[in-house]
């Protein structure tokens, strides 16, 4: 039998077992807090924070920072606590590791460090943009408004999918 | 409502929000979807961990939403948008995807696990993307996102049945894929 320390300490759970811990989340933000879990609008406000040193008035002309108030909330600590848990989990496990290059990139494309921060780099922006664009990611959309059972959600969440299977194939296809 | 005088609790707000995203990374982190390598795998599908990573979150979920929105535990959050905000910005969104190998909650379970690249890299252009959004929005918001709207909010009213049917029959669908996959050998 495996004691609980023993399943902590697991370097990977059953893909079931984890999205069942995941599903439970997504519900008990509902109960305890009344919002749906997701990550996307963290970036905006993060955003707006920034530019808000730099260029107050333009943030404080935009109607998006009015919509999305610029200040650390229940949903930016989400993001802050993606972080400490799954640097819990690596460490517990013993598989925290700095990295640069993921090694399914550096056998495909490149072992460069700067060749893989840029595409990450324009990947992330890509990201931020298109999620604020659809007004939630894999999380907000995916999880939490699939599981409401929003048609808005799953069609989105389809052409997330849609997107990223075609970019990786297209990549693959030419680079790789 | 049992929940109501915590949900208005601010300083007790913050606590959970991090206090569930500290759950929310660890699960992540053990489901393996914070690796590049996963959801690129994933993406070409040759590997169905966040298939199977999402599909049993959503059954989840939706069991335990649905019996909770049934006692009025929990209040129903659904933004219906439009097939221009689905659909274009879905697409952006996918090309992101496929480009850093993370999306915007698995980007900060990577660098929880020591990934440089998505730290200075993923979160970093997800600010940047963000802010041209932000500054880009006042003239989108009219035009292309505003396209098309989407008619039905829910599943159950596009299908003209019941919250708890529809909810039992993406249950049984997620099931049957899941299922699928594993019999497939995935």
């Amino acid at each position: 039998m495996l004691s609980l320390t023993g399943l902590l300490t697991l370097p990977l759970w059953s893909p079931y077992i984890a999205g069942a811990g995941i599903g439970v989340l997504a519900w008990l933000s509902f109960l305890v807090s009344d919002r749906p879990m997701g990550c996307s609008t963290s970036y905006v406000k993060t955003a707006g924070m920034l530019l808000s040193r730099v260029y107050p008035s333009h943030v404080e002309k935009n109607e998006y920072y009015q919509k999305y108030t610029p200040k650390i909330d229940w949903s930016w600590l989400i993001v802050i606590g993606i972080i400490i848990g799954a640097f819990i989990s690596s460490s517990l496990s013993g598989t925290f590791a700095i990295s640069w290059v993921p090694p399914l990139f550096a056998s495909t494309f490149s072992d460069s460090a700067v060749i893989r921060w840029v595409i990450a780099l324009v990947g992330g922006i890509f990201l931020g943009f298109g999620a604020r664009w659809a007004g939630g990611c894999t999380s907000g959309h995916g999880i939490s408004g699939s599981m409401q059972l929003s048609l808005t959600s799953m069609v989105t969440s389809a052409f997330f999918f849609v997107g990223g299977i075609a970019t990786a194939m297209v990549t693959f296809a030419l680079f790789g | 409502m049992v929940f109501a005088a915590l949900r208005k609790n601010k300083g007790a707000q913050l606590v959970l929000g991090l206090c569930i995203g500290i759950g929310f990374g660890f699960c992540l982190q053990k489901g393996g979807v914070t690796q590049y390598d996963v959801i690129i795998s994933q993406l070409m599908l040759t590997d169905f961990t966040v298939v199977k990573v999402m599909g049993t979150a959503v059954a989840v979920g939706m069991v335990l939403f649905g019996i909770s929105r049934h006692f009025e535990w929990v209040n129903a959050h659904i933004a219906k948008r439009t097939y221009g905000t689905a659909i274009i910005g879905g697409l952006i969104f996918g090309v992101g995807f496929g480009l850093l190998g993370l999306c915007p909650g698995t980007v900060a379970g990577a660098i929880g696990q020591g990934a440089m690249d998505a730290l200075l890299g993923g979160m970093v252009g997800m600010v940047i993307g963000a802010a041209i959004f932000a500054a880009w929005y006042p003239s989108l918001k009219d035009g292309l996102m505003s396209r098309w709207p989407i008619k039905h909010t829910t599943v159950g009213e596009m299908l003209g049945i019941p919250g708890w049917a529809a909810t039992v029959v993406m249950v049984v669908m997620i099931v049957f894929v899941l299922y699928v996959l594993e019999y497939l050998g995935f």
